[in-house]
């Protein structure tokens, strides 16, 4: 598949990575070119300077023919922008986008966003650790408030 | 009405002075506290210190009954989503958001902004305006719609000039709505004829206009 990656830092390197070795054909965007010296030596696939927000950019780096859109910037703002206009605008089937605020997290999967919280996960992996035992009870309060989640516009 | 302006930069102070003085309710987010300070000290207690793209600030702020929630920070990002959660968390009526790439209109409208207004474009309106040219030049979209409202001005070329509009064959959808002819409005009848000099003021859509400016300019 033909997947877009927007934002190479480690995460985003890694995934570029990943997905270059594997075979898949790869587009990076960075706005700073320093940026993919982060990615592996090996990696095959194309790096382009430029801000994923930005449609022309966008356009560019083929996001019409995307099967998959990746957006792992540091700011939740521009990978909640992106992946709603890649998801949205240009139809991209699929779309992850990362979201450290587990509020705004909530709010744009319930505008239809596949989306990953570091802090979440990582603060799970923490308390895993520290207290295994309150894992079931934690799980369960994770079940609760899911189904407390704001309904909103479905696409 | 009651507002909440999210952002108190230079756009965002002039925007709550104005409705102040109109005697409209606001409330200002900004992210510093230097300069909500500043704010505050000429327009008085209307500033709230925080993030206005997080929910807890917004509710805080009021949104759950604002009548309009404006996003004038200087990222187009951070006004999309402070839009958006105004929508999505507190069902705001009315969201609009500055933005500076004026691409980013049609894509805000279709994520559900109500309005958007950009410098950039209104800038480019402006400038399209005094630069005489065989242009069609747009002067108003309406809002939700693809219609636009573009002006043309006849010069010796256009293969319209000389004619009276009955004769004239138009690219569906356009209607000619007004004249400009020497400082005057004319609202032309069928009879009426297009002569050069003239400003044509026309009704068309988006993709519409190049026919429109063919037709209207063209030889």
């Amino acid at each position: 598949m033909f997947v877009i990656i927007m934002g190479c830092g480690r995460v985003g390197a890694r995934v570029a990575s990943e997905l270059s070795r594997a075979g898949h054909e790869v587009t990076i965007l960075d706005v700073n070119p320093d940026a993919f010296r982060r990615l592996d030596p090996d990696f095959a696939g194309v790096t382009l300077v430029g801000n994923g927000i930005d449609v022309d950019v966008l356009r560019h780096a083929g996001i019409e023919r995307a099967d998959a859109f990746a957006a792992a910037t540091q700011g939740d703002n521009r990978n909640v922008m992106a992946s709603q206009v890649a998801r949205h605008i240009f139809e991209v089937r699929k779309v992850v986008t990362r979201i450290y605020d587990p509020l705004r997290q909530e709010t744009f999967e319930a505008l239809g966003l596949e989306a990953i919280s570091p802090t979440v996960l990582g603060a799970g992996a923490f308390l895993d650790l520290l207290d295994p035992n309150g894992r079931r009870q934690r799980e369960r309060h994770e079940a609760t408030t899911d189904s407390e989640r704001p309904t909103g516009p479905q696409t | 009405m009651f507002a909440i302006i999210a952002g108190g930069g230079k756009v965002g102070y002039y925007l709550a002075k104005e409705l102040v003085q109109q005697g409209h309710e606001v409330v200002v987010i900004e992210r510093d506290q230097q300069r909500a300070n500043h704010i505050e000290a000429d327009l008085g207690s209307i500033m709230m210190v925080g993030n206005a793209d997080e929910a807890s600030t917004l509710r805080e702020a009021g949104a759950e009954r604002a009548d309009l929630v404006v996003a004038v920070t200087g990222d187009d990002e951070d006004n999309l989503v402070i839009c958006q959660v105004a929508k999505v968390r507190f069902h705001c009526q009315r969201t609009l958001a500055r933005i500076n790439n004026p691409k980013n209109g049609e894509i805000f409208h279709r994520l559900g902004i109500d309005d958007t207004v950009s410098a950039t474009d209104v800038v480019l309106s402006v400038i399209e305006q005094e630069i005489p040219q065989q242009h069609l030049i747009p002067l108003l979209r309406l809002r939700h719609t693809d219609v636009e409202i573009v002006e043309a001005v006849i010069t010796e070329g256009s293969g319209v000039a000389g004619h009276r509009l009955r004769d004239i064959k138009l690219p569906a959808p356009a209607t000619i709505a007004v004249i400009i002819r020497d400082g005057q409005s004319i609202f032309p009848q069928a009879d009426t004829p297009i002569l050069i000099g003239d400003e044509v003021v026309a009704f068309t859509t988006t993709q519409n206009e190049g026919a429109l400016r063919e037709a209207l300019l063209g030889e």
